[in-house]
């Protein structure tokens, strides 16, 4: 079968809508990255296996991408009901069928509840977690079969595209794309509608559409769970970028550390190819477009839109100067338009809505929404999906639930190792592109690290420079050698050798390679640095001056014991520790012995009541 | 060590004379044999038309590729920044501890390799071990020794 025109796309969806009758019951079990992880897998073979011996009720199972709270993982959502439930194993599929089929109520022990009311719901919606949520670009996520092209089309999928060739002209897209003021999710934020004009307006062609899927930074999985989850809203927008730009190859840089994204998306790009989505002649007009997936070879720098245009054509990813812009010489030195799998996923709704619909969420300056992995210390880690503009708060303590344990907030990390740490002062920061960089951090993709007391700074500022130490191409000497002398100052505070004139030093060498490094990932590398020495600086100081790491994580200046009022003699610190370091019974209560103590926290991380502290 | 240089036929074909395949061709030689033998990359470098040094200069750059050979269990550790303060730090340490290899090392009986990774994109589950592709998500200090068993 083949879509000859764009107006047979929505012919097609209401044919397959109708073959499915809409009170037929469907299980959706999330096969995102951390479902998977805790075995996903497994319970969708469970239910197929459940639904054989399920009196001859049918259900539809579907795997799904992710479905957002992975904290809970697996989940598993039945409908028309809308029940979500949480935590299921393989062996509660039996009873979930029964519920999903009518045949008993819903199974209250793996109902979601409100984690910090304890409330359960069946209703995912009345959940904080999910009400603090704007879905735009994960409108589908969760939802559909990422494997069937059929269920996104019926979902909506291509409807943009179908729009734009049905008379919409490049231009009528480009000045679409400008209103909507939609612009960059890869970190930048730079608007999409302008460079998608310098492309166009380049004059030589062949010209290129890349969409950047490497995600590198660290702590961010936001695009994994889109090309993994809703390839299809990835295509569709390379595939309007390409009409808008007049150019008929695109590629995806997917990371080989994610090698279901790489085959759904080829799955997708295949199925799409059937049905005349892709390729020669898409939907039956005179435009063609053919996607091709290149997979990265794991380099942080190939994030860089020149390094990545590289190893796209075979090359080591160093980046170049960039006197000349990639929309002007970019692969194959051709015009190029590099966005974000994020970016891409907004332009077909924004296509199908409007632009004055999509500038109706978010702020003047950053329409729209915005995706982020939510992770570290809070109790609901997951994907979230917020209106741009929404404080930092709301998405912590709202969707996030709070920290674990209800411990004091410290710090929040976001944009990866070329962002920066913001402190509890800033936590009513609206989230958008310019008043993070202006509190000295960056959106970047997405990655939202929240952190308690028990991280310490110093130590994150010594881990994304380590991080990026290893990462630099060692082309330009700033980077290569600046970075790693920061690297050696930050681990000499660490490790307790910290001199007065250490953080001055730092901070002049930090300027240093910020004005003189070639590309962006030398340029930003100081900011975890600088971000923390600007809102933690007596962290610093207690390192250098008083040895000692208030947040227990340096080892050589840090010393544990026992309270022995909050110690509920459980003894799981005994267990736990691997040195032998915890002397002393259920009777008398358990000490740690300083001198056999590793300092590796394990008696921590496993204490219940938090009765381990940092001494001093 | 003797090494069947038969797939090499696959990987190359319809890509000779096309450097820009090399890291393609690169990460399939990779994915066949573990790591990339020196007859192997000599043999995708002649055939796409790339310079042995460029070729080893890809080798080199990219995290995905070896130049030794691996061992049959493999242990990734994540140590993406929500991994890190989950406590990625304390599993290296016990992960060494019980197969006897730092970060990137393998046994020479070939039996383990361990490697750490900048991240997988399953930060949720923080900290994340995977043990022969079978990930384990919030992992608890004293746990990796089971973990290690059951292979």
């Amino acid at each position: 079968m083949r879509i000859d025109s764009p107006a047979k796309l929505a012919e097609l969806a209401s044919e397959w809508k109708m073959a499915k009758p809409a009170d037929a019951a469907e299980i959706l079990v999330c096969g995102g990255p951390g479902c998977l992880a805790s075995g996903a897998g497994d319970v969708e073979s469970a239910f197929q296996e459940a639904l054989k011996n399920n009196g001859g009720k049918s259900a539809l199972v579907k795997m799904t991408g992710c479905q957002g709270l992975c904290q809970a993982g697996t989940l598993v959502a039945t409908h028309p009901d809308g029940t979500l439930y949480r935590k299921v194993k393989a062996g509660d599929a039996a009873e979930i069928v029964a519920a999903a089929t009518g045949s008993r109520g819903p199974v209250e022990r793996l109902l979601c509840k409100d984690e910090k009311t304890g409330e359960k719901a069946s209703d995912p919606s009345k959940l904080p977690f999910y009400a603090a949520q704007k879905k735009f670009v994960l409108r589908n996520l969760g939802r559909i079969d990422p494997l069937d092209v059929r269920d996104a089309v019926v979902a909506g999928a291509y409807e943009g595209l179908a729009k734009v060739l049905s008379g919409m002209t490049p231009d009528d897209v480009l000045d679409e794309i400008e209103a909507s003021g939609l612009r960059g999710r890869g970190g930048a934020g730079f608007p999409a509608g302008r460079k998608w004009r310098s492309c166009r307006d380049a004059g030589v062609t062949p010209r290129y559409v890349i969409c950047n899927a490497d995600e590198g930074d660290p702590g961010a999985f936001m695009d994994r769970a889109l090309c993994e989850g809703d390839p299809h809203a990835v295509i569709e927008g390379m595939l309007v970028c390409g009409y808008a730009v007049g150019s008929s190859e695109g590629y995806v840089y997917v990371r080989e550390e994610y090698p279901l994204a790489v085959e759904r998306l080829g799955r997708a790009i295949e199925q799409a190819r059937e049905l005349g989505l892709v390729g020669e002649h898409v939907m039956g007009t005179d435009f063609s477009f053919d996607i091709r997936i290149s997979r990265g070879g794991g380099a942080f720098v190939c994030g860089e839109s020149s390094a990545l245009m590289r190893s796209v054509a075979g090359e080591v990813g160093e980046p170049r100067a960039k006197y000349i812009r990639s929309v002007v010489r970019g692969l194959f030195d051709k015009p190029t338009v590099l966005n974000n799998v994020e970016t891409f996923a907004n332009v077909g709704p924004i296509l199908v809505g409007g632009a004055s619909a999509f500038r109706a969420m978010g702020t003047e300056k950053s329409p729209g929404t915005k995706v982020f992995s939510l992770v570290g210390a809070v109790r609901n880690t997951g994907l979230v999906e917020v209106e741009m503009g929404t404080a930092l708060r709301r998405i912590i303590f709202e969707a996030g639930g709070g920290l674990i344990k209800d411990r004091p907030f410290k710090a929040v990390q976001t944009g990866g190792p070329s962002g920066g740490c913001l402190p509890e002062s800033r936590l009513d920061l609206p989230v958008d592109f310019d008043s993070l960089t202006e509190a000295g951090s960056m959106m970047g993709s997405g990655g939202m690290i929240v952190m308690d007391e028990r991280t310490c700074m110093v130590d994150v500022a010594r881990y994304f420079t380590r991080f990026l130490v290893e990462e630099s191409c060692g082309k330009c000497v700033p980077c290569r050698e600046g970075v790693q002398q920061l690297y050696f100052l930050l681990q000499d505070i660490c490790d307790g050798l910290g001199k007065e004139g250490d953080l001055e030093k730092i901070e002049r060498l930090a300027e240093y390679i910020r004005e003189s490094s070639l590309c962006q990932l030398g340029v930003s590398a100081p900011n975890p640095v600088l971000s923390t020495l600007r809102y933690f600086r007596g962290e610093y100081e207690a390192h250098i001056r008083d040895k000692r790491c208030p947040a227990g994580v340096c080892k050589n200046l840090t010393t544990f014991a026992i309270d022995a009022e909050t110690c509920n003699l459980c003894g799981a610190c005994q267990k736990a520790c691997a040195a032998g370091a915890v002397t002393g019974d259920k009777e008398t209560g358990f000490e740690i012995v300083a001198e056999t103590c590793t300092r590796c926290g394990a008696c921590r991380t496993v204490c219940p009541t938090d009765a381990i502290r940092v001494v001093p | 060590m003797e090494i069947d240089l038969a797939p090499l036929d696959g990987i190359v074909e319809g890509r000779e004379g096309r450097p820009e395949f090399l890291i393609e061709a690169l990460q399939d030689v990779q994915r066949e044999y573990h790591f990339l033998p020196r007859e192997a990359l000599e043999r995708v470098c002649k055939e796409l038309g790339v310079p042995l040094s460029k070729g080893y200069a890809a080798a080199t750059f990219y995290a995905a590729f070896s130049l030794t050979p691996k061992g049959r269990n493999i242990v990734r550790l994540c140590k993406g920044t929500a991994c890190h303060v989950r406590g990625a730090e304390t599993l290296q340490e016990e992960i060494t501890e019980a197969i006897g290899l730092g970060p990137g090392e393998t046994s020479e009986d070939l039996s383990y390799t361990f490697e750490t990774v900048n991240c997988l994109g399953a930060c949720a589950m923080a900290p994340v071990v995977v043990v022969n592709g079978a990930y384990h998500g919030g992992v608890r200090p004293g746990r990796v020794k089971n973990l290690l068993k059951d292979e």
